[in-house]
Formats: C-alpha cells, sequence, structure tokens
C-alpha cells in the first residue's frame, strides 16, 4: 500500500462576501494524495484550486476539519512546528514570486543562505547546478524581469528545489505560457520529478493538457470534490457535472480524433 | 438588511477592531522578530542608509527654512515686548521640543515610510511575502524588524541634526539679518533649555519613529485585507497614500498626548 502524503478530513473552508452572505469553497472535503505520485488538482475559476493549496502550506486555516501531511495533523499549528512543516514544501507560484531586486543567483541561493549552515563556495557550487540543470546557465547575474515567462518559472522551480523538498507544489505553472513553452515546462516537472521523487500537486485549469503528467486527478466543483485514480477515469464518469467538464474541457480531444479516424 | 444604517456601524466597528487587533498582533511580531536568530545586520545597515542617510538632505532644507522662518517670526512677535533677547532660547525649546521632532517624523513619513509601504505592498501581491512563508524564512525577521531597527536608530538622529540645522537656520535669520546680538541668542538659547527638555524631544523622536515605521509597513503587508484599497497596482498606491495620512495624523495625535503628558 502506498503512502499517504497528504489527507484532507471533512475540511470546509467558507470566506465572507462584500455583501455579507457566505461563499462555501470547500464543504467537507476528503481526499488522499499519495506519496511520490504526481495529483492534479483541476476546477473552474473560484472553485478553491489555490485555497486548497494555501490550506496545505498552512497560510490558510480552515474553518473545520482536519488536514494530514505525512499522518500529522497540521491544523491550528504555528511557530517551529509550522516552519518544520513547511520545509518540506516547495512551491512553484502562479507569478514564479521571485524577488524582483535580486538577481537570478541571489533568488536561488536564497533558501541555501537563510535555511542551512553552507558557506558562500558550496552554494555558489549547488546553484550552479541546478541552473544548469534546468538549462539556465548564464543568467545568475540578471534580474527576474530580464527574463522571459518560461525563463521566470524555471528559476522558481530551481529556487523551489534547493532545500530538496518532499513535496512540491505547482500553483498555475504555466498560466502565461505558449503552448510550446508549456509543453517544456511540463516534461522539465516530470523529469525532475522521476530524478529528485518527490511528491507532486499540480494546481491547474489547463486542461486536458497538464492531464498528462497525472497520476490521480481531483475536481473542484461547488464545494465537493471527485477523486479519479487516473485521467482516464473522468471520462467514463457517468456524473452530469463531470460529463459537462468533459464537454468543455476535453471536448476539442474527441473530435480531433474522431477527425483524424 | 446591508444599508441598515445600525448594520453599517457595526460592520465598520468590527472591521476598525479587526484591523487593530491584525497591527496589533504586527507590531509582537515585529519587534520579536529583532531578537531572532541570525541576525541581518548587513539589511538594517542598508535601511540606516536608506531611512537615515538618505533623508539628510531633506531633512537639512526643511531644517534651516524653519529655523529661519522661525528666527524672523519670533523677532516680529518678540520685538512688540522689547524681548529679542529671548530669540534664543525660543527658536530652541519651539525645535527641541516640537518642530524638530514633528516634521523630522513627518518628512520621513513622506519619504521613506511612502517606499517601506509600497515595497512591502508590491512584494505582497506579487506573491514574494508567501513564497519568503512557503521557504520558513521568517518575514518579519528577514525584512521587517530591520526596518523597525532603522528607524527607532535613524530617527532620533535626523531628528538631533533637525535641531541643530533649524537652530543655525534661526541664528541666521535673527543675527545677521534681523541684527539680534548673538551673544544674547547663544545665551538665551544655553540658560533656557533643560536636559527635561531634550528628553522629551527624544522621546517624541522615538515614539513617532515607532509609529511611522509600524502604520507604513503593516498598511503595506496587509494591502489585501484593507477595506476599500482594491486590487493589484492601484491598491499598492491607496495604502501607500494610507500610510502617510495614517503615519502623519498619528504623529500630530501623539505629539498633543506626549506633550499633555510630558511636559
Amino acid at each position: 500500500m502506498m503512502d499517504v502524503a497528504i489527507a484532507f478530513k471533512n475540511v470546509t473552508k467558507s470566506f465572507v462576501q462584500a455583501n455579507g452572505s457566505r461563499n462555501v469553497v470547500l464543504d467537507g472535503v476528503d481526499f488522499k494524495i499519495l506519496s511520490g505520485r504526481t495529483t492534479v488538482i483541476a476546477g473552474g475559476s473560484g472553485q478553491g484550486k489555490s485555497v486548497t493549496l494555501k490550506l496545505i502550506l498552512g497560510l490558510m486555516q480552515p474553518d473545520s476539519g482536519e488536514i494530514y501531511v505525512h499522518d500529522k495533523n497540521i491544523v491550528g499549528i504555528g511557530g517551529g512546528a509550522l516552519e518544520r512543516l513547511r520545509s518540506k514544501f516547495g512551491v512553484l507560484f502562479q507569478g514564479s514570486a521571485l524577488f524582483d531586486s535580486m538577481t537570478v543567483f541571489d533568488n536561488v541561493a536564497l533558501p541555501l543562505r537563510e535555511r542551512t549552515d553552507l558557506g558562500e563556495e558550496e552554494i555558489r557550487k549547488k546553484v550552479q547546478k541546478t541552473l544548469e540543470e534546468l538549462e539556465l546557465g548564464g543568467t545568475d547575474d540578471r534580474y527576474p524581469a530580464q527574463l522571459s515567462g518560461g525563463m521566470r518559472k524555471r528559476v522558481g522551480l530551481a529556487r523551489a528545489l534547493q532545500l530538496d523538498p518532499e513535496i512540491m507544489l505547482f500553483d498555475e505553472p504555466t498560466t502565461g505560457l505558449d503552448p510550446v513553452m508549456t509543453q517544456d515546462i511540463y516534461q522539465l516537472f516530470a523529469a525532475t520529478q522521476k530524478q529528485v521523487g518527490f511528491t507532486s500537486v499540480i494546481v491547474s485549469h489547463d486542461i486536458p493538457r497538464v492531464l498528462n503528467l497525472a497520476d490521480q486527478v481531483i475536481l473542484l466543483n461547488d464545494g465537493k470534490i471527485d477523486v479519479f485514480n487516473s485521467p482516464e477515469e473522468i471520462q467514463w464518469s457517468d456524473k452530469e457535472h463531470i460529463r459537462h467538464f468533459v464537454k468543455t474541457t476535453m471536448g476539442q480531444i474527441y473530435q480531433s480524433r474522431l477527425v483524424e479516424i | 438588511m446591508q444599508n441598515n444604517p445600525v448594520t453599517k456601524l457595526g460592520n465598520n466597528g468590527l472591521y476598525v477592531l479587526e484591523d487593530l487587533g491584525r497591527m496589533g498582533i504586527f507590531l509582537l511580531q515585529a519587534i520579536r522578530g529583532i531578537f531572532k536568530t541570525p541576525f541581518r545586520f548587513r539589511e538594517c545597515l542598508k535601511q540606516i542608509h536608506f531611512i537615515g542617510a538618505g533623508s539628510l538632505a531633506v531633512i537639512f532644507f526643511t531644517a534651516i527654512s524653519t529655523g529661519m522662518v522661525l528666527g524672523l517670526q519670533g523677532y516680529y512677535s518678540l520685538s512688540k515686548f522689547g524681548a529679542e533677547g529671548m530669540l534664543g532660547s525660543a527658536v530652541s525649546l519651539t525645535l527641541i521640543m516640537e518642530l524638530g521632532p514633528v516634521l523630522t517624523a513627518l518628512m520621513v513619513a513622506g519619504r521613506a515610510g511612502s517606499a517601506m509601504c509600497a515595497e512591502l505592498g508590491i512584494m505582497r501581491i506579487s506573491e514574494q511575502i508567501d513564497a519568503l512563508d512557503c521557504m520558513a524564512i521568517d518575514p518579519f525577521r528577514y525584512m521587517i524588524s530591520p526596518k523597525f531597527v532603522a528607524a527607532l536608530l535613524s530617527v532620533p538622529l535626523l531628528t538631533a541634526v533637525f535641531d541643530v540645522v533649524g537652530i543655525a537656520g534661526g541664528y541666521i535669520a535673527g543675527v545677521h539679518l534681523m541684527g539680534v546680538n548673538p551673544g544674547s541668542y547663544i545665551d538665551g538659547m544655553q540658560s533656557s533649555v533643560t536636559n527635561h527638555d531634550i528628553r522629551l524631544g527624544f522621546i517624541k523622536s522615538i515614539v513617532f519613529a515607532l509609529l511611522v515605521v509600524w502604520i507604513s509597513t503593516g498598511r503595506g503587508y496587509f494591502v489585501r485585507q484593507i477595506r476599500g484599497a482594491g486590487f493589484g497596482a492601484e491598491s499598492v498606491s491607496k495604502v501607500t497614500t494610507q500610510a502617510v495620512v495614517l503615519s502623519s495624523i498619528s504623529v500630530l495625535v501623539f505629539d498633543y498626548l506626549l506633550t499633555a503628558v510630558l511636559l
């Protein structure tokens, strides 16, 4: 049986809207994310994908329910325990979240300088190695504003990988990238995961392309979730909202295949 | 229901309480961050350079013009009673106890406070602060507490510079332009200014520094939670304006309170 990296048990999260009413984003949600596998969390805008990531990272607290990371309930933890929890994670943000006043080298070196006792020479070697592996050699002295969108994503990935995370969280990793660049980034994720062996959680609306990476898919819809153990399972579902999701996001695939046949 | 005035009043009251609580916790975290290891000496020096050395020019020009205006106005008023000899005393006491700390804090709020607020606001909306949190790097220790240390060290020193330059400005206007006796200007200052007056100015400058850095960094840090700020670049611009206005008003209110309590 596979280890469970992250588990949500009956998690509810809601927000008060400007008119005073409550918007329930997650309504008693249960799911498990398996270690060493890739889980894609998909759903339309405002369905709670990013909220789910923030709950996992302890950046937000649920209204009720329990969230386990490696069998430890993380709801309500703070201080040193929260810092230890976060040191297990690597995060690639939607906008890369690079420090725009720092060079590429300083961005990638930051977690090593702040979180380890490594000397500057060791840090330089480790950072250079990662930059070269991610085809970013020669960009050390550049600032994030001088890089393309795809390069910024790779720098973000390089930074996230510095502390050898057990779990990598990707928040809309291909937003703003063209299809070729998107494909390159997905290939890079898959190759890096194979090499490092982290658990990968990808929040994305880039359906169906992101499903090529997925071992497991979690679909968020109106506060409820549906878990599929493979991308193919989604297409077999007889639930009305899933069929609608398939039709609106994957319809083109069937059409083009039919045309090809 | 939402337009009911009682509901609106209640909602606004709750928002103010929530905001005060948020800012109170922020202040405690920033103070705790000062003592968290490893210390960020280099960042503190960078911020002292920005808040302190970077504000010297604006402080100098504000101080010299304020001192000269005080010299002229003081001469005009005192000469009505034949008390021009008291000019040194009037200028120095006004500067040391009131105008030095207040105007220095207002200048720092306008120049450095706005910049600190905008910097943190942009870091918040571009997820850079979230990134620090996710790397388990405490944003308070890393970049907010050094700003507190720098402001608490720089503002009293800038106030001292303001006082000296202002007194010199008063001397130029009073002695060189209006013909007041230089000996009586210096002697009046020496005989009337006491340690208590200097201590009052010093305490004010420390309190004002804390208010300016707290409000400026806090508004930027909480840019997303501030009601009516909107989103994106507009939100940063609005909270930056709000930070400068709130800092300035707080400085003026606390100036009265401190004067009333400590005088």
